[in-house]
């Protein structure tokens, strides 16, 4: 049975759609082309008189470079330009700066200091790839080791080297605090009324994405003034803005071709190819490739970063798990990349798949001298699963429970409140479990092969409890050493039950065509009122009304209740939808702009093309 | 550097060319000859995108010296349907979703055409012999082997 059958059969009543493609055979668009081996990737772009480049790099995992001596690789045959840092116009960067998250802290070609083994220092282009590998060989650096440190808990002690200089705490900042804090209930209170605490160490290797084809690009110049670049990156704009920041360049000169990758599994967003091979034929004015081999391809890849979690649950004689703290360590390797990213979602993915009622967990992002981490395949969810799941099993071990049993028993139920604040829906895991039992032929009882998501959800799944807080973990403090424990602290602080916590507000909008109607979306929208029950000191005062009440989908759809039960049905109706003001959408218009077009922001002294936080 | 005359049929068609004395068939087919059809996945012999068939039987361009192929047969699968039409085990590829990104399917396709040409009705381990230099990230396998298995038609044998 495949697995749209079991969905039709165990939610019949959800959707009552025909999918007319999924779970039916059909060609892919691109797929003639790689049978016929005519699909053209990056490389299969051929330049008459094409120039090949390549990197010196750092054998150490931390050092800093006293000197760099390439007077013999520039006479050595074929040898067309030598590329140092400080040909490199704005040499620093970010890779999601690009959405205005994190500082800019990796240089495309580091200058004075090199943070992991194989970073670059220098780059040379010649005729033949031989000869740029030659000539690589015969360039002197002068290296000042440094101590190194490869492991996240020890990176944060108060001792450690420091990797990044843009983060010297070693960690990514979630300010104001140097980890993602998440806090539900008070995990205190529940490990002291638990029968049994169950607690684990799980980790997670870096993986290496290891596409067939290695990450690279090949730019030439054309005749309209424009660079074109082809590229396997996964992330064509992504580079495209890369580009134009590093090489101070408006991304109206650059003409970026993309989309045939040959594999990626997240290897490929890193930008750091195209750069290199647009500065290249900038400054040859030729067709310039940068490849990496495969052992930079495994060296120097970003991979999917090492993760170490620590589990501590509390768990009842029967099962119920009441609490539960994770403290989590993402390594980011030597500089952020996507790793910042992974620590938000990865918190966005606690406690699991499961209703506790006390959760609270600190998610670090932590800076070691290892090769820097990016995306693969659901990063940031992976390892915490991983570990999640092995911990179920150690949990049903510790209290003598089945397995299925405790994972049907804590499962989500439709309409039950997650530890974010949000309600439970959609839910599927007591099915899943249901189904890989029966395929297993693992012997379930009769009840949890009756218990469904859709029933179950009680007043008390669905409050929300009152939770401790605690401001420990502020930026600086450990690199200071007034914080010896990474874990989530002791409550300081109490925010009410039925409370959200922080109340987010979307942005008013600048324009008025830019206006969504949330309805033409399909958002219902709840009317504006207080979520939080009056003065809270933690709960900031509502902001007045303003006069856009249509811009509220991003709130919650309503404020639960914090103590009297709801109504029976499990799914959130929430207040009936009241109609909002219909804002007609306006006349077209001709397109008038109140101010001339402009790209990046101007700023004194820095790029335009600088966006999201600039440097200190 | 030195250049030494080297000729052989790329599929089918005479080829002459000049090539460097330490050049490999994989470049030379792809940048002297222009076709692109073989891939560097490593260059060191370990992931197969670059098997061409000499003589029919497969080799890695990236570790063949190209003027070894002097006077030989070389093919490719740029070569491997003549016209519109698709050869049985190219069908069997595109039916059976044996690629995904595509990058190891030139490579994958003359493995197997050089199993079928030589054992055409192999057994399913024959089939994971034949393709064990090559590898793939994407598909994990199992509808290349079936593919394979379905162009020798023994669709689902075991």
């Amino acid at each position: 049975m495949s697995s749209i059958e079991f969905r039709k059969d165990l939610f019949a009543d959800e959707r009552d759609d025909n999918l007319n493609e999924i779970g039916k055979p059909k060609l892919r668009q691109d797929i003639e082309g790689h049978v016929r081996g005519r699909t053209a990737y990056y490389d299969d772009h051929l330049f008459d008189g094409l120039l090949h480049m390549r990197c010196v790099r750092s054998p150490h995992h931390h050092a800093r470079v006293r000197s760099i001596d390439s007077a013999g690789a520039e006479r050595m045959a074929g040898v067309r330009r030598v590329v140092r840092a400080s040909d490199v116009p704005h040499n620093i960067n970010t890779l999601l700066s690009l959405i205005g998250f994190g500082r800019d802290d990796e240089q495309l070609i580091a200058d004075r200091k090199v943070a992991y083994k194989g970073e670059p220092v220098l780059a040379i282009i010649a005729e033949t790839e031989a000869q740029a590998r030659a000539a690589c060989a015969a360039v002197r650096v002068d290296w000042e080791v440094l101590p190194h440190v490869l492991d996240v808990e020890e990176a944060l002690t108060p001792g450690a080297p420091v990797v990044n200089e843009e983060y010297p705490n070693n960690c990514f900042d979630y300010a104001p605090y140097d980890h993602v804090k998440l806090r539900f209930g008070d995990v205190e209170a529940g490990f002291a009324q638990a029968d049994r605490i169950v607690e684990a160490t799980y980790e997670m290797s870096p993986i290496e994405q290891a596409p067939i084809e290695t990450c690279g690009a090949i730019a030439a110049p054309e005749t309209s003034g424009r660079y074109v670049c082809h590229t396997g990156t996964q992330a064509l704009f992504f580079s495209l803005g890369t580009t134009a920041k590093l090489l101070d360049m408006p991304s109206s000169k650059l003409h970026f071709i993309g989309g045939t990758v040959g594999g990626g599994f997240g290897g490929k967003v890193d930008s750091l190819t195209e750069p290199m091979a647009v500065l290249g034929a900038v400054l040859t004015g030729k067709p310039v490739k940068f490849q990496w081999d495969r052992e930079e391809e495994m060296q120097v890849g970003a991979p999917r970063g090492a993760e170490r979690w620590i589990i501590k649950d509390g768990v009842m004689a029967d099962g119920r798990i009441v609490a539960r703290q994770f403290t989590g360590f993402f390594d980011a390797g030597a500089y952020t990349r996507l790793s910042s990213y992974a620590g938000t979602k990865g918190t966005g993915h606690l406690p699991g798949p499961y209703s506790i009622p006390n959760v609270a967990s600190n998610v670090f992002c932590v800076y070691t001298n290892r090769t820097p981490a990016t995306a693969m395949r659901g990063f940031g969810i992976t390892g915490v699963d991983f570990a999640i799941e092995c911990h179920m099993d150690r949990v049903a071990e510790a209290v003598g429970a089945d397995p299925i049993h405790l994972r049907i028993l804590n499962a989500y139920r439709d309409g039950d409140m997650k530890a974010h604040r949000r309600r439970a829906k959609n839910c599927a895991l007591v099915e899943c479990c249901q189904v890989a039992a029966g395929k297993a032929g693992w012997r379930v009882s009769p009840e949890d092969m009756a218990a469904s998501s859709k029933t179950g959800t009680t007043a008390d799944r669905q409050a929300i409890p009152e939770t401790a807080l605690d401001e420990d973990g502020r930026i600086g403090d450990r690199k200071a050493g007034r914080m010896p424990s990474a874990r989530p602290a002791k409550g300081t602080k109490r925010l009410p039950a039925g409370t959200h916590g922080r109340d987010h507000k979307a942005v008013p909008v600048q324009r008025p065509d830019m206006q969504q109607l949330a309805e033409r979306v399909g958002h219902r929208v709840a009317p504006e009122r207080d979520a939080a029950p009056a003065a809270s000191p933690t709960v900031p005062a509502r902001a007045p009304d303003t006069p856009t009440p249509a811009t509220a989908p991003s709130r919650p759809t309503a404020a639960p209740p914090a103590t009297s039960s709801p109504p029976a049905e499990a799914r959130p109706a929430a207040a009936p939808p009241q109609p909002m003001p219909q804002l007609q959408p306006a006349q077209p218009k001709p397109y008038e702009p109140d101010t001339p077009f402009r790209q990046g922001v101007r700023r004194p002294g820095v790029s335009r093309f600088l966006s999201g936080s600039r440097r200190r | 550097m030195a250049q030494t005359p080297v000729r052989f049929t790329l599929n089918g068609r005479e080829t002459g060319l000049f090539v460097e004395e330490a050049a490999n068939l994989l470049d030379v087919l792809r940048r002297g000859a222009g076709d692109i059809s073989p891939k560097y996945g490593c260059g060191q012999g370990t992931c197969g995108a670059c098997t061409v068939l000499i003589d029919g039987a497969p080799h890695l361009g990236c570790l063949t010296l190209a003027a070894t192929v002097e006077g030989r047969e070389v093919r490719t699968t740029g070569g491997m349907a003549d016209g519109p039409g698709l050869t049985a085990l190219q069908t069997a590829f595109m039916e059976g979703f044996a690629a995904q990104c595509g990058f190891c399917t030139p490579g994958m396709l003359m493995a197997a055409k050089a199993l079928l040409d030589r054992n055409p009705q192999p057994t399913r381990d024959e089939v994971i012999e034949a393709i064990s230099g090559n590898l793939c990230r994407c598909t994990g396998y199992e509808p290349i082997v079936d593919a394979i298995l379905a162009a020798s038609g023994q669709r689902g044998a075991a």
